[in-house]
């Protein structure tokens, strides 16, 4: 699944516009991700800061 | 904010605002819901527009304005040096903008003109109806409204999602997002009056940095590097770090700003039944500068006048907001990004070896007109062979 390191990000949109599912919104100063996001990954490789990761499940 | 308008106006930003303005000057009833809490914060923006471009929507006044431009450079892979001035030596071809300030003035003369503005207020639903856009559903802290118009206007920049609720692919392909970050830094030694860009593949990856002057020993230092380049321990950060580091160890940074700017082409079609789509949301930055303030200002005005026009004939349909779309490709922008669109497209493609070849061919160029199809046509007139190497493009740029 898609973990959101908060501290890290930034909350400018870069991955929203990037999600091929729509699975993401940037919504004020938090980064919400919704439950048909597939771990793809795009975001996590676009992220200007680093923000985001793909974990296994049992890592969470 | 009402239950009902003629124009509802999603984002408060450049698109939003002239949107909003342009309606309410048309005889409309308009609303402006920005989700964020302040109009113009955080800024996600370079903050550079030629001076006649801004000039077309707004007299420049200095309460918005950090810097004045008399000049460009470009700094080619291996540190050559390339200037562009204007043929009036000393005249203004450009500024640096405080966007804080420039967008609370926009929306300020859309309130002022009779908008309405509702900040903090998020379009968390579109309304649809027999598969048409009526509204939206309004979330303000908590609160739900539905506030229905004859048409939605989507200027939600470039995490937009309404458009996409709306049943549009406003996906942009990895390669085609600039990841970005810049940096405002002061104590830093710069040429207070030219914004500098450094190419390559070394220093930005399918994209460029760029240092632009917000006063004295004052910039925007940032960087653009293409989404496919991106990633663990080469990400947009990195490289901006390592060239702080390099170039400006001494400067403080006062303000740290994340970003992503789209340079793919266009939406496909800008318009829906009862929807039209503006700015960055639209996809309509410039491929080769990522500049985008112009075209969501130019877009924003345009699509409220189209809708001005449609909601008095009584036909918001899809087929009759075409006109939006097809006039703003037809402009000089829609030209413009087109033409960009292939220049980019070359660009990326080419080695440093080769971009530094180009530079070093043209160390000084006074340009009648500021702007990059002139730097183009320059290039291309020193290095003859590019004309063979573009191909058609270059039949579009004579």
């Amino acid at each position: 699944m898609l973990k959101v390191h908060r501290d890290i990000c930034g909350y400018c949109g870069c991955c929203v516009s990037v999600c091929p599912e729509g699975a993401l919104e940037l919504i004020d100063a938090y980064l919400s991700v919704e439950e048909n996001c597939t771990s793809c990954g795009v975001c996590a490789k676009v992220c200007p800061l680093g923000a985001l990761e793909v974990v296994n499940e049992k890592q969470v | 904010m009402k239950s009902k308008y003629d124009v509802l106006v999603i984002g408060g930003g450049p698109a939003g605002a002239l949107a909003a303005k342009t309606a309410v000057e048309k005889g409309l009833s308009a609303c402006i819901v920005e989700k964020r809490p302040a109009i113009g914060a955080p800024v996600r923006c370079a903050e550079g527009i030629g001076k006649e471009a801004l000039q077309e929507f707004i007299e420049p006044d200095p309460r918005w304005i950090s810097a004045e431009m008399t000049g460009a450079t470009i700094v080619a892979p291996d540190g050559f040096v390339m200037q562009l001035s204007s043929q009036m030596a000393g005249s203004k071809v450009g500024y640096v903008l405080d966007r804080k300030f420039f967008d609370r003035e926009l929306v300020w003369k859309a309130a002022e003109a009779g908008a309405d503005v509702a900040v903090k207020s998020r379009a968390a639903v579109p309304i649809i109806e027999n598969g048409v856009v009526k509204g939206a559903k309004v979330d303000f802290c908590g609160k739900v409204t539905n506030v229905r118009a004859e048409v939605v206007i989507a200027a939600d920049g470039v995490e937009s999602k309404f458009s996409k609720w709306c049943g549009i692919d406003t996906t942009v392909p990895v390669r085609e997002i600039m990841s970005s970050v810049q940096y405002v830094m002061t104590g830093i030694e710069i040429d207070a009056n030219s914004t500098v860009f450094y190419l390559g593949n070394e220093v930005a990856p399918e994209g460029y940095l760029w240092v632009f002057p917000k006063g004295k020993n004052t910039a925007n230092v940032g960087i653009g590097i293409s989404g496919r380049k991106s990633g663990a321990g080469h990400r947009a950060k990195d490289y901006l770090d390592a060239f702080v580091k390099k170039t400006f160890p001494h400067g403080r940074t006062i303000e740290y700003i994340p970003g992503g700017v789209s340079v793919c082409r266009p939406l496909e079609c800008t318009v829906a039944d009862g929807l039209i789509i503006t700015g960055d949301a639209a996809r309509v930055v410039d491929p080769l500068t990522g500049g985008g303030i112009y075209n969501a200002m130019y877009t924003g005005k345009l699509a409220a006048e189209t809708a001005a026009d449609c909601i008095g004939k009584g036909d918001v349909s899809k087929k009759a907001l075409m006109v939006y779309d097809k006039t703003w490709r037809a402009s000089k922008m829609g030209k413009a990004i087109e033409r960009n669109y292939h220049i980019k497209e070359y660009l990326i493609k080419q080695p440093d070896t080769k971009l530094n070849e180009i530079i070093h061919s043209v160390s000084k160029i006074n340009m009648t007109e500021f702007t990059t199809l002139n730097l183009v046509k320059e290039i291309i007139r020193v290095n003859p062979k590019l004309m063979l190497e573009l191909g058609a493009l270059a039949a579009s740029l004579r």
